[in-house]
Parts: C-alpha cells; sequence; structure tokens
C-alpha cells in the first residue's frame, strides 16, 4: 500500500515555477508550529506529518500547503487534550466576523 | 501517469476582501484558544514570524562563500554542517545539517519526497515548487530532465547526486566556486550564490 | 544501542507495507544500496507519530542507492544516485553482490 504523500518516482508532470508571497495566517500557522514542536514541546513534527497523511486524499489535493498544515495541527491538539473539538467550533464561528 | 489536479497547488495567497476561509478561522480559532489557554502568547507568535521573515537565502550564501575562502572552515563544514554554521553565528536551532559539496565531478542536488523538509535557518521559507509534487516526485527519478527544466544543462561528464531528505537530517549543497572569481571579497562572492544554488538546481554565475 | 552497520557496507531496504507514518520511501524498499554513513540515534518516527516516545532511538543511516538499480530504465550516467535517510529496524544486510 502506497501512502497519499509518498511520491517519489511518481510521473507528476511539469514542474510549476510560480511563487506566491505568504500571507500573514499563512505565517502564522508556521509560526504556531514551530512555537508547539520546538519551545513548547507539546507535539512533535512527526505526530503532525502523520496528521496530514491521514487527511483524506481528495481534502489532501485541493487544500494549499499552508491549510494542510494548519488541519494537521488542529488534530493533533485535538488528540492530545490540548484543545477541544467545542471550544475549536465556538472559536472558529466567532472568527468569522474577524480579520 | 499525468495525476489531474492534485499536481498543480492552488494560490497560497487570499484577496483581502474575500471572507475568511474555513482554515483562516481555524488559524484565529486556534491562535486564540492557545493564547487563552497561555500555551503561547500573542508576543511570541510575532516574534516567531519576525524572525522566520528576517531569514533568507543570504545566510546560506555567506556560508558558502567562507567556505570557499576558508579551506578549514569548508572541511569543518562538511564534516558538521551545524557546528560550522554555528561557528559563523548563524542560528540553527534543532537542525542537524549535512553539507554536500559539488566537485570537479560530482553535482548533488537536494528534495524531500515525503513532504518538505529544508534548511529554513539557512535559506528561509521554501519556495512553492520545492513543496510541489511534481518535483518532489520526479528529481529521484529523473533529475536530469528535471534540472533542464530549470534551464541547467549539467556537463555529461558530471555525476549526478540526488539527496532525499527522509529522516532527520536537513542538506544544503555547498557549490564549487566559479573560475573568474579570484580574490573577490566574501561580500562578493556570497553575492552570485542564490538559494537555487544551495538547492542544487543551479549553479552560481559569474556576473 | 550499537550500530549493526558501517559505512561500506551492502544493505537492502525490507519489503513490507505497513500502514502507520513510515519515513522509508515506498520508490526504495526491495533495493539494495550502500551505506553511506551512520547519521546517528534518533527516536523512532514510527512511535512518535502515535504521540509516544519513540524511545529507545534507532540507529538511522544515509543509504547509497545508484539510480541504476532502483529505476530499470534510468537514462544517466552509472554512478549517478539517490542517498536516502533510513533508519535501521528497515535495513537488512545484503551479502550476495
Amino acid at each position: 500500500m502506497r501512502s497519499y504523500h509518498d511520491i517519489g518516482g511518481m510521473d507528476l508532470g511539469p514542474i510549476e515555477r510560480s511563487e506566491h508571497d505568504y500571507a500573514l495566517w499563512e505565517k502564522r500557522v508556521d509560526a504556531m508550529m514551530v512555537l508547539l514542536w520546538q519551545k513548547k514541546g507539546l507535539l512533535t513534527l512527526d505526530e503532525h506529518r502523520h496528521a496530514m497523511e491521514t487527511l483524506d486524499a481528495d481534502e489532501y489535493g485541493k487544500i494549499t500547503y499552508y491549510e494542510r498544515w494548519m488541519v494537521g495541527i488542529a488534530k493533533v491538539l485535538l488528540a492530545r487534550g490540548i484543545i477541544t473539538t467545542d471550544e475549536l467550533g465556538r472559536h472558529m464561528a466567532a472568527a468569522g466576523d474577524k480579520r | 501517469m499525468h495525476d489531474g489536479h492534485h499536481d498543480h497547488e492552488p494560490a497560497g495567497k487570499r484577496d483581502h476582501d474575500a471572507p475568511l476561509t474555513d482554515y483562516q478561522r481555524m488559524e484565529i480559532a486556534v491562535r486564540e484558544l492557545l493564547i487563552e489557554k497561555g500555551v503561547v502568547t500573542a508576543d511570541e507568535i510575532r516574534r516567531t514570524v519576525e524572525a522566520m521573515d528576517a531569514r533568507s537565502p543570504a545566510i546560506g550564501a555567506r556560508v558558502v562563500a567562507h567556505a570557499w575562502t576558508d579551506p578549514a572552515f569548508k572541511a569543518r563544514l562538511l564534516a558538521n554542517g551545524t557546528a560550522a554554521c554555528e561557528e559563523l553565528g548563524v542560528e540553527m536551532g534543532p537542525t542537524k545539517l549535512v553539507v554536500v559539496e559539488n566537485t570537479a565531478d560530482t553535482h548533488n542536488m537536494i528534495v524531500c519526497t515525503l513532504c518538505s523538509c529544508y534548511p529554513r535557518m539557512l535559506l528561509g521559507l521554501p519556495p512553492d515548487w520545492y513543496k510541489g509534487r511534481a518535483y518532489r516526485a520526479r528529481a529521484v527519478r529523473e533529475p536530469r530532465r528535471v534540472l533542464k527544466e530549470f534551464g541547467f544543462n549539467i556537463p555529461d561528464n558530471f555525476n549526478l547526486r540526488v539527496h532525499d531528505s527522509t529522516a532527520d537530517m536537513r542538506y544544503m549543497v555547498l557549490p564549487a566556486r566559479p573560475a573568474g572569481t579570484d580574490g573577490w571579497s566574501e561580500e562578493r562572492l556570497a553575492a552570485i550564490v542564490t538559494r537555487d544554488c544551495m538547492i542544487g538546481v543551479a549553479v552560481p554565475k559569474v556576473q | 544501542m550499537s550500530a549493526r552497520f558501517k559505512t561500506g557496507d551492502r544493505v537492502f531496504v525490507r519489503q513490507a507495507e505497513p500502514i502507520g507514518h513510515v519515513r522509508t520511501p515506498y520508490y526504495i524498499r526491495g533495493k539494495t544500496g550502500s551505506i553511506e554513513r551512520l547519521c546517528g540515534e534518533f527516536p523512532n518516527p514510527e512511535e512518535l507519530a502515535f504521540g509516544r516516545s519513540g524511545l529507545p532511538r534507532l540507529p538511522m543511516y544515509r543509504v547509497r542507492f545508484l539510480q541504476t538499480e532502483i529505476w530499470p530504465d534510468y537514462r544517466g550516467r552509472a554512478l549517478d544516485s539517490v542517498d536516502v535517510e533510513i533508519y535501521e529496524h528497515w535495513l537488512e544486510s545484503a551479502r550476495q553482490g
């Protein structure tokens, strides 16, 4: 069985060379990962990777790099009991009005 | 086989006037919760973002330029990449760096087929193509064709060595110092060492 | 834990295909290469992925594979290679040449 992320050697077409500037929210996702992992020792890189590797293959393909990272962080925090689903849902709903 | 719509990463930037996506809401929610619970502070997040913004390939270029002018440092860099960079005052964090050297008959290229491992402390954040599926898949299988796509025609007599950072190490290519740079200052040398040279999809050009 | 292999040893990568978090890429499973160096000992990522300690640390190596030994249709030079980091428990000694 070959995991969706394990793509070394596959023939996946031309390399898209355009690069995008990172948005602030993306940098914050990155920062949260670095802090949670390196500074706080609250999760490991491999937990995060595994959380992303177990995303539904369809979703994985449709969302961007940092969107995947964000879901990965949330999944690990939920698994570890650092946040609850209920809290996450309430805060996400409230965030809809903010920037 | 072409992997359809999964190859091309959707653009990461969102229009300022567009409504927040679920993922942006998730970022706000998780950040607020972590701050509320005292896990992180807003200040820590801000400072981490600033530190990330301050990092660019110029850091790696400085290390390369120094290795070009100081053979003993170069030997130390190849033996223990992390320790040598720390000598130059580069903050390496938990990075375990392996530096691989381009020589008269060997060219090196870096990839992370499984995700996007990258020597961020030396090069900043990786470019989209490095993290994208096409490069990750093809760099180990047909590296010479990939280099051609990058406009780099590797000479026929060079052996090509690809490094797949699958576990705990991070990699940087030490490009070969080009001819025509005798007597150059380290600053001038560093200016011709681009990010792509240190990933291994390009070589420094004398301008 | 002491390392089983040293630089230059011929090793092959076991052809196992579990689910879970595995850092041995699919494309080199079942292939034979040579130990380039021992990188050190690290906690097992397969265990870390599930929030466990990953201890005791496992030896991890850089293993060099010739491209012609990985891809039957490889068109490049005979000495073109791929160096991959692999944990010891995925490696067996390859005695035949």
